[in-house]
């Protein structure tokens, strides 16, 4: 049986990195979300609320692409989708770097760990959809 | 937006009042190591009248950000264990996928009373009383392979602890991921499970490192959602603001807590929540 291990010195720096990450892509994307939030309650607020049925959303809301074109215009409900990837990328980041600081260990077995949890992130977001 | 009969509030006030009702969800959630998505489902869908899609749309938005706001500050503080979050996460993120691709073929009705249950066995196991384990235990030899083990400051004092029955805590992040996909919340009580009572790692590494994998876990089924439009600005801005805000307060407050009454108050709340989702459900009312 191998020997237990203990976690290494250098954990407790990437503990340090992977929190600076975190809290970086959540500030910033709240930030974005918030810009968004108040443009929207002030050109909207008046108007009365209605989110019961389901129709989905057009694609000015749903395609990556027509997001960062409507932010970049200005409007309201892009720059808040905007922050909302910026919120779903946060995690993906974290993992991102968990690869590189896991090689710079030279902890193989956990980059390769890292590695297959990336792998599944990036197929569930541009992978088949099921509908 | 389509025409409904719900048109007694502004935008203005439906916001301000999710908003503030999320900044409370968050705040419990962090603190509980439940996450707030738990209530934000039935939260919009039995008190706001919004359709579960959006619902489980805007909570999937809403348990990242709790994730990544309360993770930020756990894993300084030297509670959160990354390398049993990383290795977990390939469970948690290909039963996400999985739940996703179930959830396209689930009726509302369905996901209402799925839901419903969940809740109820979340307010179940959170009431459930918790010590932390001894740690004065050989080592298990795959946690040892896997160097599933670590230490934390438990009163101040180093201490150290190592994973056990692995194979069954893989297994039940496996579920984890799938209900989050399914439902769209972090499954923090699965996880919280997975770790504490099947892998008996100390509590607050279990609820930390839970609040550290449910990003990723809900990233993984985010993008799915986001592009089937189930991801609505106006509904997810109030709940991720008053989330974030509520989850770092939570963590702030979680070092020094005594949780025990926290979490008996939060229980009783879901276990309400569970009954009200699991009837709307059956009579067909959302």
């Amino acid at each position: 049986m191998a020997p237990p291990h203990t976690i290494p010195a250098d954990d407790r720096s990437l503990d340090r990195y992977i929190g600076t990450i975190l809290r970086t892509g959540m500030l910033l994307s709240a930030a974005v979300i918030l810009a968004g939030g108040l443009l929207f309650l002030m050109q909207h607020g008046k108007e009365p609320v209605s989110f019961h049925a389901f129709h989905g959303e057009p694609a000015e809301i749903t395609s990556v692409r027509l997001i960062a074109q409507g932010a970049l215009r200005g409007a309201a409900l892009q720059v808040i989708q905007l922050g909302l990837l910026l919120l779903i990328a946060t995690p993906i980041a974290r993992v991102i770097f968990a690869v590189v600081a896991f090689a710079w260990e030279r902890d193989y077995l956990y980059v390769s760990i890292s590695f297959v949890v990336l792998v599944v992130l990036l197929y569930s977001l541009f992978g088949p959809k099921g509908g | 937006m389509p025409a409904t009969a719900n048109t007694r509030m502004n935008v203005f006030e439906f916001s301000i009042i999710l908003g503030l009702a999320s900044l409370l969800a968050g705040f419990l959630g962090a603190l509980t190591g439940l996450g707030g998505g738990v209530v934000i489902v039935p939260l919009l869908a039995l008190g706001f009248g919004v359709d579960i899609h959006y619902a489980i749309g805007a909570s999937l938005v809403s348990v990242i950000a709790t994730s990544s706001g309360s993770a930020a500050a756990y894993v300084r503080e030297g509670f959160c264990n990354i390398r049993i979050g990383m290795f977990l996460e390939i469970a948690t993120t290909i039963g996400a996928i999985f739940g996703a691709f179930l959830a396209a073929g689930t009726p509302t009705k369905a996901i209402a009373i799925i839901f419903g249950l969940m809740l109820l066995g979340s307010a179940v196991t959170s009431s459930l009383s918790r010590k932390d384990r001894s740690t004065n235990r050989p080592p298990d030899s795959l946690a040892s392979t896997l160097r599933l083990n670590g230490s934390y400051p438990a009163d101040g004092i180093k201490t150290s602890y190592t994973a056990r029955r692995i194979p069954l805590g893989f297994g039940l992040m496996f579920g984890a991921g799938t209900l989050s996909g399914l439902l769209g919340i972090g499954s923090g009580a699965v996880k919280v499970l997975a770790m504490d009572e099947a892998m008996q790692l100390p509590f607050k590494v279990s609820t930390t490192t839970s609040n550290f994998m449910i990003g990723v876990t809900a990233a993984a089924s985010a993008g799915v959602y986001l592009s089937r439009g189930y991801i609505d600005p106006a509904i997810a801005m109030p709940v991720t603001l008053g989330v974030l805000a509520g989850a770092m307060a939570g963590a702030r407050f979680l070092v020094r807590a005594r949780v025990r009454v926290m979490r008996l108050v939060f229980a009783a709340v879901i276990a309400l929540l569970g009954f009200e989702m699991i009837y709307n459900g059956l009579t067909g009312r959302l």
